[in-house]
């Protein structure tokens, strides 16, 4: 009879100790991930009727849908974070490749920390440090000239190119760790047993070696499309006024405006827009998200 | 002239930084033929093998397949297939798809592709399993599908490198049989790398011993067994007593030697200032009188200080006098002595050839 209280009691505490452990976690999500989300969706419902006065409506959303600017915006927000990810996988398969498979011994950290120590510079000084390349006096501009390219400066900022550069930069370090990581678990046998069988190069790499990878590729696809699609500083900077990406919209309903659930709404359509890329990317490799989320 | 050999390697080396993995190798392997390479590890046959699969290129000499040079040649245009140690199936691919793949990338039209990798699975004894997974195969069925995958494309030459290293006792067993009726139905020259002496002489119809990145004898496995040719090969394969002796030309007529530890025997081969005798367990007779041994012309007492049972390859320990530290017999299991205990006084004796010396 005591024993069964006694060991009762045991569970309470075992139950008690784990919910303390959990504590900072819940607190963490429900006060600052799906408190603010629900307060912002009760926002973005909110429409004004005369001053001061708001009440429940699908004003902000019909806002987004009517004016052109808005929705050109999202959609070139959209696409433009779906080249720079595919750029960035392109650029970094064979960095990952060559620190995975072919560099050796002490090299292969030092690579590592290569791609690590740009992310020591905040992503303000990052940027700017692109600005004073890229600028109509900056040190491409000069170099160009020196060449005899061009005769007389030329601006390279501010146009699509650079805030592409500039988000593909950003997002290398995080397509090539998880490249990286998937493409070191290939035994060097398989790709030579490729080769063996009448492979070309081109046959091993798209038969073995890309379907090795494909839970690293979804993981950095799916983590760059979000950097660039939240992103900030780097079109506003590099794109100035041609930045037009979707959370210049964002703030500056917020900020700029103060109309903040025109802001919640336009925030709710980005978090819909990058939702369903990353399902439709996901569906589209054939790859689930949990499993995803296991390997990488 | 008569037809060039399936595989033909002259004088072929490969040097890594300085060391010679493989130093100066010749050998011809005819069509058909069940060839091994027995080594132990770091002798340099894996390095081998890889620069007749095409991953490795020799640093000189001349590798020729069917009178072809193949200096130059990659992998994927060498008429060659290798079964790798760990199988290196595609998991990405299922059973079929893996035995399809060669076939996909010469070419071979999808109906056709899929004709031929039902066929090669029912040869190999795994009909209608196109669709599982590798995961889902077992050990020998992984071998199996690793070996049709290389044969459906019809290679001149199937290298295998020691595939039956990661199976169990049992299973190892029963695929050296199957690896070798495989090899007589499908008549495709096999190269089978190994450092398991019992694969090699089993399945072989060559064997070439290797050490040190030479080849030091090849031969059938009978000739390997019981006319080793050197020091090393008398060592290496198969079991045997071993001493170093000096000679001792008292004895005669023919050799005799010395073991350091005393004993005097009358022996067979060459020698130098010192050399190494080797005498094979079951070359001993036993006897419990020593007279019974009349014929032979080395008798000796002894005293059985262990049994080591292991079935039929079980073997006494006989302490005797001026061997040191102890001779191994194998243990009768018939007649008047297959009981024999531990302490039992006994007489052993062998003739002349059974003893193979050879320089130091």
């Amino acid at each position: 009879m005591s024993a069964a209280i006694s060991s009762g009691q045991g569970r309470a505490a075992a139950r008690l100790g784990l919910f303390l452990l959990l504590l900072p976690a819940i607190l963490w999500l429900g006060l600052l991930v799906v408190l603010p989300h629900v307060e912002m969706a009760i926002l973005s419902f909110s429409q004004r009727i005369r001053a001061g006065v708001y009440g429940f409506g699908f004003g902000n959303y019909l806002e987004f849908l009517t004016e052109p600017l808005y929705w050109r915006t999202f959609g070139r927000t959209a696409i433009m974070s779906i080249l720079v990810t595919l750029i960035t996988l392109v650029i970094s398969f064979p960095v990952a490749l060559y620190i995975a498979k072919v560099a050796r011994g002490a090299t292969k950290p030092i690579l590592f920390l290569m791609c690590l120590i740009p992310f020591w510079a905040s992503e303000l000084v990052r940027t700017l440090g692109w600005m004073m390349l890229l600028r109509e006096t900056g040190v491409a501009s000069y170099l160009m000239q020196l060449a005899g390219l061009t005769y007389g400066p030329v601006e390279l900022l501010y146009n699509d190119g650079a805030v592409i550069l500039g988000l593909v930069y950003g997002g290398m370090l995080f397509m090539i760790v998880p490249l990286a990581n998937a493409l070191e678990s290939l035994d060097d046998s398989q790709v030579e047993a490729g080769y063996d069988l009448g492979g070309s190069g081109f046959t091993v790499l798209r038969r073995i070696i890309i379907p090795h990878a494909m839970p690293g590729i979804v993981a950095g696809s799916i983590v760059v499309f979000m950097l660039s699609v939240g992103n900030f500083v780097t079109p506003v900077l590099l794109g100035g006024k041609n930045g037009l990406w979707f959370t210049e919209q964002i703030y500056a309903q917020f900020i700029t405006r103060f109309n903040w659930p025109q802001g919640a709404a336009f925030g709710f359509m980005l978090l819909l827009l990058s939702t369903l890329i990353v399902w439709a990317g996901l569906r589209l490799t054939g790859q689930g998200f949990s499993e995803t989320l296991r390997r990488s | 002239m008569t037809e060039p050999a399936d595989l033909a390697l002259e004088q072929v080396t490969k040097v890594f930084a300085g060391h010679r993995a493989v130093d100066g190798v010749n050998f011809a392997v005819r069509r058909g033929e069940f060839f091994s390479i027995l080594g132990p590890s770091g002798c340099g046959k894996t390095t081998l093998m890889r620069m007749i699969a095409g991953f490795e290129m020799p640093s000189s000499g001349e590798i020729s397949i069917r009178g072809q040079s193949m200096l130059g040649v990659p992998s994927n245009r060498r008429p060659v297939n290798m079964v790798f140690q760990n199988l290196a199936l595609f998991p990405m691919m299922n059973v079929g798809e893996n035995v399809a793949y060669g076939l996909a990338c010469q070419g071979v039209g999808r109906a056709e592709r899929e004709a031929r990798a039902v066929r090669i699975l029912e040869r190999v004894g795994l009909p209608g399993y196109e669709e599982r997974q590798v995961t889902q195969l077992s050990g020998g069925q992984r071998q199996r599908v690793a070996i049709a995958r290389c044969l459906v494309l019809e290679p001149t030459l199937l290298l295998l490198d020691e595939p039956l290293g990661a199976l169990d006792l049992k299973l190892r067993e029963h695929m050296k049989l199957e690896l070798k009726q495989l090899q007589g139905a499908f008549n495709t020259t096999f190269i089978y790398i190994t450092h398991d002496q019992s694969e090699a002489l089993v399945m072989s119809d060559r064997v070439a011993v290797m050490n040190k990145g030479c080849f030091e004898q090849i031969g059938s496995p009978r000739e390997l067994y019981h006319h080793p040719a050197t020091n090393f090969v008398a060592g290496f394969v198969g079991d045997a007593n071993a001493w170093d002796v000096t000679p001792n030309p008292s004895l005669g007529p023919g050799l005799g030697v010395t073991l350091v530890s005393g004993a005097d025997l009358r022996a067979h081969g060459r020698i130098g200032a010192v050399g190494h005798a080797y005498l094979r367990p079951e070359a001993i007779a036993l006897a419990a009188r020593i007279e019974e041994l009349s014929g032979l012309p080395n008798r000796f007492h002894g005293k059985v200080s262990a049994v080591l049972f292991d079935g039929a390859a079980s073997n006494l320990v006989i302490e005797a006098e001026g061997f040191a530290p102890h001779i191994r017999a194998t243990l009768p299991q018939a007649g008047a002595l297959a009981g024999v205990e531990v302490g039992a006084r006994l007489a052993f004796g062998f003739s002349a050839e059974a003893v193979k010396v050879f320089p130091a």
